[in-house]
């Protein structure tokens, strides 16, 4: 098994909202592992955001609060000081934001971001980062990367200022790359491209990937572990086949489910997953899924906690049903 | 039996112009016919002019040239009262369901406004009514007493639907219902829309760049590209195997779930061109796998390749896809 390049141990993160506190991460246990790429699954307000934004330190403040421990190669990212998180954002761990056109500055050339970012965290003249610049904004598939290094992000399109980003982003070879719905913004076609430059660069950098994403097309054709989350929690991780070939948690089952697809038996209606996601600040003593449940019963009202309940190892999910019941639902979900 | 068309367009073109006074045409002489009953998908990138023709149909926007034909009258240039009185017929969805809805009224006043308007009912009869709309789409008469802002997404695109189902409109565009939604409430709402179209017998635009949403609604499909409509064919024909080497990319690149990881290659290279500076020949030419010197040159016409479909494409593809699925089935039994 490869090496742990981050470890989250018990995350959470809360904010201070008029009502309350809002648990937008409660409780999260989750090893990324060197050079893979992790999809982080959920819809709004699952926590997927709060969670890699809490680990950046790019959420803190004084109504938020965050505890657990998240070790990255020997350092707390929780308990780092701001400083402390200074050095390690760019340069062991980078993100890459869905709009690249809010994340970058419009009255700098692109060029210079990108060298900026290489300055920033190594010693080196203003012209070789430059250079260097345009050697990476060409490696991302940014045609004649001399010139385009020239332009203001307005002047290109939304698939080539995301290739600029992520080159910002690998600029320093980082450890660990989050990519935050990378390509939602983007149409179909411009998605597939940024999805394989993410695949080569996973593979030529070695950086571990942790992408966020709603779409489960997205993970199942680029991811190598899922992980599902549901009111702030991690429901179900596994490897890519594992999760979606088996899922064992009743959410994923019932993500699976609702996606219209283009191929295949064309259902007369979706397989909808009853109610809606949980909002506000009030969170349910047992299972948080429950009230949308299609297998609810008893022992629902104490929390599952996510482990190990089939012969996978690696395969985890919180829920106590049997897996025989789930798989059958799932076969008539197909049908 | 040929069904009876509710909506014709004839030579549809819509233009803006840019800051800096450059002409840019969204919408480049469309010929569309829309069945009464059917549920077109009109799918395509974006900046393909798909809104501009969905809004141009309800003369929400003005067309350049062309002519709109709804239920064999010319609505091109109505105006005063005489628009008013087919808008009544004629109803939106938008993807926004935040702002689209005013924030300030009440859920049934939203509701019950167009049929006030539009048909005349006294405000009894319209509430009474929205009351019946609201559950209809599955939020119950109760919550007409609430404002937009008590609602999530989901549940704002259920009023949405409600309000234009309201004055009984014979044509509805729905321009990306469910685009904004996370895909378990999607997929409520994608059925709502099913069981209604059926139910109502409603017509129906449904523009959308999610082509698994299209093939659960449409009856036909419709792909744009660079303001033309450059194939049309008959839903499952579609989806077995497009005939427009843009369409086949188009759906080549959704990314789909499947048993094991398929690697795939970027279908299209490079980015759509600018409508404002659209490439000689076939519009497509510049990203095309297939290109020719012909394509280069020469425009192709819309023409029907087979009843029921009909493809803009010098060289459309193979597509006997449907066919080879039939055989198999045929064989399993």
């Amino acid at each position: 098994m490869s090496e742990t390049v981050l470890s989250i141990r018990d995350l959470k993160v809360e904010f201070d909202v008029p009502s309350g506190r809002l648990p937008a991460v409660n409780g999260v246990s989750l090893d990324l592992r060197a050079g893979e790429l992790l999809a982080l699954v959920g819809e709004s307000g699952s926590g997927k955001s709060a969670l890699t934004m809490g680990l950046t330190g790019l959420n803190r403040g004084p109504r938020t609060h965050i505890s657990g421990t998240a070790d990255y190669r020997g350092t707390d990212l929780v308990a780092a000081s701001r400083k402390q998180l200074q050095t390690i954002r760019g340069a062991d761990i980078a993100v890459v934001f869905q709009d690249a056109l809010a994340a970058l500055n419009p009255v700098q050339r692109v060029g210079k971001q990108v060298a900026e970012m290489i300055r920033q965290h190594q010693k080196i003249s203003r012209a070789d980062a430059l250079t260097k610049a345009q050697t990476l904004l060409g490696d991302v598939g940014i045609p004649n990367p001399q010139q385009s290094a020239r332009a203001y992000p307005h002047q290109l399109s939304g698939g080539m200022r995301q290739r600029v980003m992520i080159a910002i982003a690998l600029a320093n070879d980082p450890g660990v790359l989050i990519a935050d719905e990378p390509t939602t913004a983007l149409d179909v076609t411009i998605q597939a491209q940024v999805l394989a430059l993410l695949k080569r660069m996973q593979a030529e950098h070695g950086s571990a990937i942790v992408l966020i994403t709603h779409d489960l097309g997205v993970v199942a054709e680029v991811a190598d572990r899922i992980a599902v989350m549901y009111a702030g929690r991690i429901v179900e991780v596994g490897t890519r086949d594992e999760v979606l070939n088996s899922p064992q948690h009743p959410y994923t089952i019932g993500l699976l489910n609702s996606m219209p697809r283009i191929d295949g038996p064309r259902p007369r209606r979706l397989a909808a997953i009853k109610g809606s996601p949980l909002s506000g600040v009030k969170r349910p003593d047992g299972c948080a899924f429950a009230a949308r449940c299609e297998f609810v019963h008893d022992a629902c009202a104490e929390r599952p906690e996510l482990a190990q309940r089939t012969a996978e190892p690696d395969h985890l999910d919180a829920c106590f049903l049997p897996a025989e019941a789930k798989s059958a639902a799932l076969r008539a979900g197909a049908a | 039996m040929k069904p009876t068309p509710l909506l014709e367009l004839t030579g549809l073109r819509v233009e803006y112009t840019r800051p800096g006074g450059r002409r840019v045409r969204a919408v480049r002489d469309v010929d569309l016919t829309i069945s009464e009953g059917e549920t077109l998908g009109l799918v395509g990138e974006s900046g393909c002019g798909k809104s501009s023709l969905g809004r141009a149909v309800l003369r929400a926007i003005e067309p350049q040239a062309g002519r709109i034909d709804f239920l064999g009258l010319d609505i091109t240039h109505l105006k005063g009262a005489q628009l008013r009185a087919v808008w009544a017929d004629l109803q939106m969805i938008f993807q926004d369901p935040f702002g689209s809805l005013n924030p300030r009224r009440k859920v049934v006043d939203i509701i019950a406004e167009p049929m006030m308007r539009a048909r005349g009912a006294t405000r009894a009869q319209a509430e009474e009514r929205a009351g019946d709309l609201l559950d209809l789409v599955g939020l119950g008469r109760d919550a007409g007493h609430r404002r937009p802002r008590e609602f999530s997404g989901g549940q704002r695109q259920r009023i949405a639907i409600a309000r234009a189902l309201a004055p009984q409109p014979k044509f509805i565009v729905a321009d990306e219902p469910v685009s904004a939604l996370d895909v378990s409430i999607q997929a409520q709402v994608v059925n709502l829309l099913a069981d209604l179209t059926e139910e109502s017998k409603l017509t129906c635009l449904f523009i959308s760049h999610d082509l698994g949403v299209v093939r659960q609604l449409a009856d036909r499909v419709a792909v744009m590209y660079l303001g033309q409509i450059i194939e049309i064919a008959e839903r499952d024909r579609f989806f077995a195997g497009p005939a427009h080497p843009y369409s086949n990319a188009l759906l080549a690149s959704v990314p789909r779930v499947t048993a094991t990881a398929e690697p795939r290659q970027a279908q299209l290279p490079g980015d759509p061109p600018d409508p404002a500076d659209p490439p000689s020949g076939c519009l497509f030419s510049s990203r095309c796998p297939k290109v020719t010197d012909l394509c280069r040159t020469e425009q192709p016409t819309l023409r029907e390749l087979e009843p029921g479909r009909s493809v803009r494409c010098h060289f459309p593809l193979n597509t006997t896809g449907i066919e080879t699925t039939k055989e198999h089935a045929d064989i399993d039994h």
